[in-house]
């Protein structure tokens, strides 16, 4: 008889979200599938609201990158408007975002992950969790309390709270940076790169005892999306759209973002809220793509800070000259680089602070254009948001694409891999379960980010 | 288990509807946290890996509004096996950003959402996600609160003045600043 185990919730993942595994005749593997299951409908409800409101609302879409929707919705807004916002502006947007990397970042790797990756993939589910590793590594705990805190506290200095912040609006930002939050910023990063340089020792210690599961762990060919800079480099607030091959060939390059509907087009089925992107030239069978932390790396060219490149070097050494490194397990490594490179960037922006202090910071002007798209690299991949508005900036139109969604089709091929790397059709234990849910850990899914993808008529 | 153990508060965390900014909130404690773990027991939460909530909680903070036909399961199931239920922060308090959907029919709101598909998610019987309720509601539309907490989301030093006070049995005083939405 065939038979159907379902993960219900899946667990130390941001959203909801079930897990099914269906098994033949003979118990072993025949297929597994991974559910979204909240709905929200920000596009439909959005509609006939002013834009000018939508970097506050569409923060709400999700507490761990609200930064990241206040952003692309502000750089929508800014289209919209047809205006070049302030240099000021522009360099303070892009600090608030890098400290966004780094507390997403942190808290996938040291709050989600670190229970398996320290206590073991089967270890006690009564421990495996963060308030289980207090009492066994306090100190990898209090990293991770630590460094998601210099992230967060950034976020807080500038735009007043470390949860939904008001900072970035069509045009600019609301404020620049005064001479006692450059101070408190500039205290907080010594003890940043403290930690994740232990964080980059703590992972490559385990991951040379979890050689298995980084071979089983989502290891498969495909392509790779993202934002790159006008010259290839590492990028996470705007940029062009590229695209590689699973040989490290670049398929698409220099693609201005608001052209996204000619790369990518999307499935539904019935069995998830989340839709399923697929790159649009291949088709849905082979145009599987994976984007975030993973994908950026593979795509750029150089990551454009000195520690951030030293390490890019030695990921690179992953996989054979050339090619992309395909392992989803290296989410985790990739992770903890763009968080060295984003303390980087924030460090060497604040050290020519007096750009950042001169007012204007907002440029101002009346909606001159229909149709506006603000895209930008958040910490789980590409998001773009597009609105269409009246006269009045009333919105008329609103299209979400948000960057967990574009993994979809990549987390369900890695979690068939694992069940069937794992299942030995004996008997279904706890830990074998816990497997296939850090299969969807690695990707960090923000699920109520991406219960809505592509709109409709895409 | 020890007997320390056993006379740890029984402490359980819900997400429902809404964006996990108030789990992010609650994450803000930072080194609170350290403390938090001596003097509770993580019972339940997204945050760990328990299925099934549990019998005999003590206090359950809740995020989020009630959405679909799973959440509001959920929100009887908090109800009958908690002691103290919290609303923690406006979505649970009012329905807040997810109840701005409630002026839309959900059937034909998610029609359009999902057009093209062969079988809309959520109006597909087999489909294996929750149905949704025509309106999203705030905790205490379906079930009895217990304390109110609200901002979107409460900052960190309000859960935990929140949190602490509840521990120890103690009656909520939180200041005016602490009490605010948005």
């Amino acid at each position: 008889m065939t038979q159907t185990v379902i993960i219900d919730p899946v667990t130390r993942i941001e959203g909801h979200g079930k897990i099914t595994i269906h098994l033949d005749e003979a118990g072993r593997v025949a297929d597994a599938q991974f559910h979204a299951t909240e709905f929200r409908g920000f596009e439909k409800f959005c509609e006939g609201r002013p834009f000018w409101e939508m970097p506050d609302l569409t923060s709400r879409i999700c507490g761990i990158c609200p930064v990241s929707h206040m952003l692309a919705s502000a750089k929508a807004g800014d289209a919209l408007l047809g205006v070049r916002i302030p240099e000021a502006a522009q360099k303070l947007r892009r600090v608030i975002h890098w400290a966004q990397i780094v507390q997403s970042h942190a808290l996938n790797f040291f709050h989600l992950s670190a229970p398996d990756l320290i206590l073991g993939m089967e270890s006690d589910p009564a421990q495996r969790n963060v308030m289980g590793l207090m009492q066994t590594h306090p100190e990898v705990v209090r990293n991770g309390i630590r460094l998601r805190h210099v992230g967060q506290e950034i976020i807080r200095i500038l735009g007043g709270k470390s949860v939904h912040p008001s900072f970035a609006v069509p045009g600019g930002v609301r404020s620049p940076l005064n001479p006692e939050a450059l101070k408190s910023i500039q205290q907080l990063l010594p003890e940043a790169f403290d930690i994740v340089e232990q964080a980059l020792d703590l992972l490559k210690e385990r991951c040379g005892r979890l050689q298995e599961e980084i071979e089983r762990y989502g290891d498969f060919p495909s392509l790779f999306v993202g934002l790159v800079t006008p010259e290839g480099g590492l990028e996470h607030y705007d940029g062009l759209l590229r695209v590689m091959d699973e040989e490290g060939e670049i398929l698409e390059d220099g693609v201005p973002p608001e052209r996204y509907g000619d790369l990518f087009a999307e499935a539904v089925e019935p069995w998830s809220y989340l839709k399923f992107p697929y790159y649009k030239p291949r088709g849905q069978d082979k145009g599987l793509y994976r984007v975030g932390p993973l994908a950026r790396l593979n795509i750029c060219g150089f990551a454009g800070t000195p520690r951030a490149d030293r390490e890019l070097r030695l990921f690179r050494r992953l996989s054979k000259a050339g090619k992309p490194v395909t392992g989803s397990f290296h989410y985790h490594y990739a992770r903890l680089i763009e968080i060295l490179f984003a303390l980087e960037k924030i460090d060497e922006t604040l050290r020519d602070p007096a750009d950042l202090m001169r007012l204007p910071v907002l440029s101002q002007a009346r909606v001159n254009e229909r149709v506006g798209v603000g895209a930008i690299e958040a910490p789980r991949g590409t998001l773009f948001h597009e609105y269409h508005v009246d006269e009045h900036g009333l919105l008329r139109h609103v299209n979400l694409i948000v960057a967990s969604g574009h993994n979809n089709l990549a987390m369900n091929r890695t979690i068939q891999q694992i069940a069937r790397a794992y299942g030995n059709g004996t008997k279904i234990s706890e830990g074998f379960l816990n497997r296939i849910e850090h299969g969807i850990r690695l990707y960090d899914p923000c699920l109520s980010c991406s219960t809505h993808v592509l709109a409709p008529g895409r | 288990m020890s007997e320390v153990e056993t006379e740890k508060i029984r402490l359980a965390t819900v997400w429902l509807s809404g964006c996990s900014g108030c789990h992010m909130s609650l994450l803000d404690m930072d080194e609170h946290l350290l403390e938090l773990e001596k003097a509770v027991r993580l019972v339940f939460s997204p945050l760990a890996d328990h299925k099934r909530f549990p019998d005999g909680v003590d206090v359950v903070l809740v995020e989020g509004a009630v959405a679909n036909v799973e959440q509001l399961a959920m929100a009887r199931t908090i109800r009958e096996r908690s002691r103290v239920v919290v609303a923690l922060g406006d979505c649970a308090v009012t329905g807040n950003v997810p109840s701005l959907r409630n002026r839309l029919d959900s059937d034909a709101l998610l029609r359009a959402v999902y057009a093209g598909g062969e079988c809309v998610p959520g109006l597909d019987p087999k489909g294996l996600v929750p149905k949704l309720l025509p309106s999203v509601l705030p905790l205490h539309r379906v079930v009895s609160v217990d304390v109110f907490l609200p901002g979107c989301p409460p900052d960190a030093q309000s859960i935990w003045a929140a949190v602490t006070a509840l521990i120890r049995g103690e009656p909520l005083n939180l200041s005016e600043a602490m009490r605010r939405f948005g």
